[in-house]
């Protein structure tokens, strides 16, 4: 061992122990003195109660379901889509004109209106013109609502994907010979898509949790279930169960983006 | 802005002649001296709140809670009306009203993290249908068939899969406005309502929509009676209770019900 | 009749007039070079003779035909003149073999089947046998720049125009691409390339321009240009690159 790597060896040892110190200094400071906030004893009872939690776990884990499988389903339709809003909006033909202002206004209104005013519109209006069962179901139209929304921000992305494949790479291609067609299907398109994948991971952890604005117009997902077992037990405990559910499922997701973004960043470099 | 309503209210007050029994039950107890805090709906509905106006005493609960005031020994003017929401009502920590009307159910875990008064009303749970299932018959087998929809904080939701066990999941809504939207959409053909509000709906909100019938209150295992919710602890409680007692006795609470729920007969049982 | 022929072609960009109304005509089997300072337009001519620009005046002909004609089908045109940029610009998703197979499957319309055989020859040719399933970022530059011929010359092109091929490459690696351009002349193509190699010039073209300013101030034989300059402007600019 050199003299330098000694050196580095024990300022790792160094921080280590202040990093250890003080994590286990906050931990300690917030598990004993939260307890002696004279609400604590009601904030636990209400929120914290492990009974209620044992016994709301098992629906709210069935519910979740729910909200898996709109995701399941939501999740592909929104990636096409956003895709084909993409290249409508980037399209060059003076015949596709009314498609690029079809996309243009497409992504302003639905990047600009909430999303649960969409799902409440969409999700009400539409049925509401009369549509025969199971054509009006909530699961249809709240399920619409949710991708015409996320379509609007992924074709964004896609689009700032498409801008990131340098103009090069557009010249190479059509100097041999390649339509302006068969340059974006075969060239810029693969490498705009997987220089956006991490940002698109980003978007496919917010729909999940999004997926619960459906509750909104009926189906009972773990977002309602808790709810209805929040109004009957009156106690919030079950938000914290559904909160828990869905940090099992986000956190390993969100790292696993933040991982694809590091390693893209390093790439570029 | 509730506490500053109930501030500027006592300010005002301080000007006039309050004219409190310090003797009273409630004395000392209540969050404003002299004044008696009630919390209803934002908005509050028909027929328990006319026009979203508890201060014109006009409508069930509007009228109840003056009772209970006058009771008291309260004069009208020593009434203060906050909104609330029902998650506020529940949360722990210090309340903003002594008191909240809007329509709760007394249930054996809501009573360990609030306190309840003695009920003042007990409603019977009441089936509204949608124009195109107004030919359904009140059993519960025809009701079984049916696609169900009800607010998901209320009891029905337990009511619903205990008694009539529909054979498709039913959908749940934030709010009675969600409710009507969604048998608007013809997304649902029945809900589970309190009769009062099921009538209401009926008449006002959903055009061709009918209640078909209702629930024996006493037939059903737990009836759902409407209590004042406050406090954990609320030292006011008995006062209260003791004055919905007397209101009782007097015959003045059935008086009150027959005047603002004279419809809630004559809907046929279910059975 | 000359395989290429320019004739006044003036581009600009905006207000900045880059090619100034240049002349050149190319015989079949030539290798014309450009030389001339950075800015000079030699890449934009190269551009513009592919039609990846389009001119604002003058002609280019291609076998005596015009195909500077607007509203022309460029892919047809570009399908037969082939171009190397001094980027590589490989497509970085695909091998080797998948980035020369492309154009032919899309524009010549042949299975990666048929077209097997005459690529891993030119692979083979190129010295580039055992690295057709690699992609770009596996390969060194002179690779690289040897995949990017290759590619270009699967689309069997009756002229290839370079433009500052080995520009980006490290000095040792410059010959390999060098060599391949040689070995394309002795076969017989007809080549325009951008160069800064003025050595590489001297000895293999037959022809050199020395652009300056969006014009073609000279033009000759490489003895002729490089050992006795006509034009002040070329004298100086030869001392500068020679020194």
């Amino acid at each position: 061992m050199t003299r330098r790597e000694r050196y580095e060896a024990q300022q790792r040892r160094r921080s280590l122990v202040i990093a250890a110190t003080s994590t286990i200094t906050v931990l300690a400071a917030i598990y004993f003195l939260v307890p002696l906030a004279p609400g604590w004893a009601k904030v636990q009872q209400s929120f914290f109660n492990g009974e209620t939690l044992i016994k709301t776990f098992p629906k709210l884990l069935e519910a979740f379901r729910i909200n898996v499988m709109i995701f399941a389903w939501s999740a592909p339709a929104i990636a096409i889509l956003g895709l084909l809003i993409a290249l409508a909006r980037d399209a060059k033909s003076p015949a596709l004109f009314p498609l690029r202002i079809f996309g243009a206004a497409f992504t302003d209104i639905f990047r600009g209106v909430p999303v649960i005013l969409t799902v409440y519109l969409i999700g009400f209006g539409i049925p509401g013109l009369g549509l025969p069962r199971p054509w009006n179901s909530p699961y249809i139209w709240g399920t619409l609502a949710l991708v015409l929304t996320y379509s609007a921000y992924v074709a964004e992305i896609f689009r700032s994907g498409i801008d990131s494949v340098h103009h090069s790479q557009r010249a190479a291609a059509l100097s041999l010979g390649l339509s302006e067609r068969q340059v974006m299907r075969d060239v810029v398109l693969p490498q705009a898509i997987r220089n956006v994948v991490p940002s698109q991971m980003n978007m496919l952890i917010a729909l999940q949790k999004d997926v619960s604005l459906l509750s909104f117009i009926g189906p009972v997902e773990i977002f309602r279930q808790a709810g209805v077992f929040k109004s009957l037990l009156a106690n919030f405990t079950p938000y914290v169960g559904a909160a828990i559910i869905f940090l099992i499922v986000t956190v390993p997701a969100t790292r696993y983006a933040d991982h694809l973004m590091a390693r893209q960043m390093r790439e570029r470099r | 802005m509730s506490k500053m309503l109930a501030l500027a209210a006592s300010s005002v007050l301080l000007l006039s002649t309050a004219a409190f029994a310090e003797g009273s039950c409630a004395a000392g107890k209540t969050l404003t001296d002299g004044k008696f805090t009630i919390a209803t709906g934002n908005p509050a509905y028909y027929p328990w709140v006319l026009d979203d106006a508890p201060e014109s005493g006009e409508g069930f609960e509007a009228a109840v809670a003056y009772a209970v005031a006058e009771e008291m020994g309260f004069a009208a003017d020593d009434v203060v009306w906050v909104r609330s929401s029902f998650d506020e009502a529940i949360q722990p920590g210090a309340k903003e009203f002594d008191v909240n009307m809007q329509q709760y159910s007394i249930t054996p875990e809501r009573d360990q993290v609030v306190d309840f008064s003695a009920p003042y009303y007990t409603a019977p749970m009441a089936v509204l249908v949608s124009p195109n299932a107004t030919g359904t018959a009140p059993t519960l087998e025809a009701l079984k068939g049916l696609q169900w929809g009800a607010v998901g904080s209320t009891t029905a939701v337990p009511k619903l899969s205990s008694i009539i066990q529909p054979d498709n999941d039913p959908l749940l809504y934030g709010d009675n406005a969600d409710v009507n939207a969604a048998m608007s959409a013809n997304q649902i053909d029945a809900a589970l309502f309190d009769l009062p509000t099921a009538l209401f709906l009926s008449a006002v909100m959903i055009e061709g929509s009918k209640v078909i019938g209702q629930f024996p209150a006493d037939e059903s295992d737990n009836p759902d009676q409407f209590g004042m919710l406050m406090e954990e602890g609320n030292p006011l409680k008995s006062c209260i209770d003791e004055a919905l007692a007397a209101l009782t006795d007097s015959g003045k609470l059935a008086e009150i019900e027959a005047k603002w729920l004279q419809d809630s007969t004559g809907v046929p049982l279910i059975k | 009749m000359p395989k290429l022929e320019l004739n006044g072609v003036v581009k600009r960009f905006g207000e900045r007039t880059v090619c100034d109304g240049i002349s050149l005509t190319v015989e079949e089997g030539q290798m014309v070079c450009l030389i001339g300072a950075s800015g000079s337009g030699k890449s934009t001519l190269l551009r513009c003779i592919n039609l990846l620009e389009p001119i604002e005046d003058g002609a280019i002909y291609l076998d005596g035909e015009d195909i500077s004609i607007p509203g022309l089908n460029l892919q047809s045109v570009r399908a037969r003149i082939g171009i190397v940029f001094q980027s590589f610009n490989l497509f970085p998703h695909m091998t080797a073999l998948e980035n020369v197979m492309l154009a032919p499957r899309r524009v010549r319309g042949l299975t990666r089947a048929e077209l097997q055989p005459e690529v891993e020859t030119l692979f083979a040719r190129f010295g580039l046998a055992d690295r057709m399933h690699n992609y770009p970022d596996q390969l060194s530059g002179g690779q690289q720049q040897r995949v990017a011929i290759v590619r270009a010359l699967a689309m069997r092109p009756e002229v290839m125009l370079f433009d500052e091929i080995t520009s980006a490459l490290d000095p040792q690696l410059v010959g390999e691409v060098l060599d391949v351009l040689l070995m394309l002349k002795r076969q017989g193509m007809t080549m325009v390339m951008a160069t800064h190699e003025m050595g590489f010039a001297r000895e293999a073209a037959d022809k050199v321009c020395f652009l300056d300013g969006g014009r073609i101030i000279e033009e000759g034989a490489p003895e002729v240009l490089f050992d006795h300059p006509a034009q002040p402007a070329t004298q100086a600019f030869l001392a500068r690159a020679l020194k």
